[in-house]
């Protein structure tokens, strides 16, 4: 595999390409790198829908409540079959109802409502919060990509930032980072800091399902990142987020009067062209088709025409798309 | 020094024996909370009825494959990491035997629990480690030594290299990520009365060994001043 790119699009129109590992070029001294430090749980399991005896699939897709709770969580339902079929070839999971309850290996679940679609649920697993933790270790596997030729494991799917487990899918734009660039960064008198956003999956492969995305997300902002960001802000550096859930952390933190405020709360809502951002001054990310909410999100930070002859540059290099793909920076042009 | 242990989210592996069990107990009794691996799944639950609120996870620190279910469990459990304890050890041949007697698979395993294991699951947890350095929490990893990382005593020869290279890999953990906030330390607790030395050396006598809830005294002490010394939690 060849080494990951980056393609940095000024909001004036201007592309220039970089070998990923040279991040650190393109920013400036008293700038502040803000990167998304969740894990990702092994969110699929599989097991058996007990009313009915059928095999099925339980992707957990978000939290049920704002705390985190580990018992509650929101989640599709697939029917027999695994990733190597495409989404819209597998069977129809059985019916489901509330009170069903669902045998998922050594985890006992019940479906407590059943959220606007007859795939989207949300469950309640039953016993400690330790005996579902480790019902989830065991039994739980990393939810799969069609495009991957093998099996992610766990370990492919934390970034080296990997801390709390608390997101569905990967924060995918921090695989970009590695302890080499973030010490980089440091000797540059780079500012680096990161949040917890308890992200959920961004799509489900059925556009029905898809309009019930983005669930509300949990994230977390540290005190220290909160003091980080108006340092940077009082001495006119500039935020750069990596990947578009700090992005929706930040920006929701700041909705009232633009000051990000440490502590949790619950980011609602979609970021896109009409959106007026407060904090965020530039955004580092995977090269994403236009149509997908990634790629509206972008339009928050370059207009349209900037990103369309972004896409053709993209196209043009071959730049490869997906969660382990390569990257873009957009930034507002230099002054 | 105020004591730092109060709410610190601190994952110990070993923890049903010996050391280990001597530093849950020491970490509970000072209010840390506290998650510990060992293999033996009714030993864990045993251990973790004994002191109450602490999260006890079933794992062998030498097979990769049980590595980042500890760490999801950690992680989960204790909502982050402020202090890792890489305590779990394999002897390699017991009774102890000169190299030249050693298995293969001695030596393996030995590398397996004392060097891998810790190198792996740091690697796991590092992100949780460098968060609890940025915010001022933490970010300590401890990794249990012994004397035999430093000398060369004949029969000792897989867990004295094991311990020598997990000694050297300590070292330049800490030269490289002490920038980010995580230090790390090499700590020999001494001999003591425990299963692992019984194995080790059966006739010893006992009397003359330290108590393990002595040397984890040490060892929190070591942690203490670590944090004491970064200007956080003190």
């Amino acid at each position: 595999m060849t080494a990951p790119r980056l393609l940095v699009i000024d909001a004036r129109g201007g592309l220039r390409h970089f070998p990923r590992e040279r991040l650190v070029d393109t920013l400036r001294t008293g700038d502040l790198v803000v990167a998304n430090d969740a894990a990702t749980m092994p969110a699929s399991l599989h097991g058996i829908h007990v009313a009915s005896g059928e095999p099925i699939e339980v992707r957990l897709a978000g939290w049920s409540s704002v705390t985190t709770d580990i018992a509650g969580f929101t989640a599709v339902v697939f029917g027999a079959g695994d990733f190597h079929m495409k989404t819209e070839d597998r069977p129809s999971p059985p019916a489901i109802a509330v009170h069903d309850a669902l045998a998922l290996g050594p985890l006992s679940a019940t479906v407590t409502q059943v959220l606007g679609h007859a795939r989207l649920v949300a469950l309640h697993f039953s016993g400690s919060s330790d005996e579902i933790w480790a019902g989830i270790a065991q039994h739980g596997r990393p939810v799969q990509y069609a495009h991957e030729q093998s099996p992610l494991a766990l370990w492919d799917v934390w970034t080296a930032l990997a801390g709390r487990p608390v997101a569905f899918e990967p924060p995918s734009a921090g695989f970009a980072l590695d302890w080499q660039i973030i010490g980089a960064l440091r000797s540059r008198h780079i500012g680096f800091a990161t949040i917890t956003h308890a992200a959920g999956i961004s799509s489900t492969g059925d556009a029905d399902l898809d309009q019930h995305l983005p669930f509300d997300e949990p994230y977390d902002v540290p005190m220290s990142t909160a003091s980080a960001i108006a340092r940077t802000r009082a001495s006119g550096g500039r935020i750069i987020a990596i990947g578009t859930t700090v992005v929706r952390a930040l920006e929701h933190s700041a909705r009232s009067d633009g000051m990000v405020r440490a502590g949790s709360d619950i980011a609602t809502g979609r970021i896109g062209r009409a959106t007026r951002l407060r904090v965020v001054d530039a955004i580092l990310t995977g090269v994403h088709e236009r149509g997908t909410s990634h790629y509206e999100l972008l339009r928050a930070f370059a207009d349209d025409d900037t990103l369309s002859a972004a896409d053709g540059e993209l196209a043009a290099h071959q730049y490869r798309l997906h969660e382990f793909g390569d990257s873009v920076l957009v930034i507002p042009a230099a002054l | 020094m105020k004591n730092p242990f109060p709410g610190l989210r601190v994952a110990v592996t070993g923890g049903t024996s010996g050391l280990g069990l001597a530093l849950v107990h020491l970490l509970h009794e000072d209010g840390a909370r506290v998650a510990f691996a060992a293999r033996d799944r009714k030993r864990v639950a045993s251990v973790a009825r004994a002191y109450a609120g602490t999260h006890g996870i079933a794992g062998n620190v030498a097979l990769k494959d049980d590595i980042y279910p500890m760490a999801l469990q950690i992680l989960g459990e204790l909502g982050g990491l402020d202090v890792l304890i890489n305590n779990a050890s394999d002897l390699g041949s017991t009774p102890l035997a000169l190299l030249g007697d050693t298995q293969c698979e001695d030596l393996e395993r030995a590398l397996a629990t004392n060097l891998l294991g810790p190198f792996r699951l740091t690697k796991a947890l590092l992100g949780a480690l460098a968060a609890s350095g940025r915010e001022g929490r933490g970010g300590v990893v401890l990794n249990v030594s012994s004397d035999a990382a430093i000398n060369a005593y004949p029969t000792w020869g897989a867990y004295s290299a094991s311990k020598a290279a997990l000694r050297h890999l300590t070292l330049i953990w800490d030269e490289e990520m002490s920038g980010q906030g995580v230090r790390f330390l090499s700590v020999d607790p001494g001999d003591m009365d425990t299963p692992l030395h019984a194995l080790a050396v059966p006739d010893a006598d006992v009397s003359t060994l330290k108590r393990p809830e002595a040397a984890a005294r040490e060892l929190l002490d070591a942690i203490k001043q670590t944090l004491a010394t970064k200007g956080m939690a003190a």
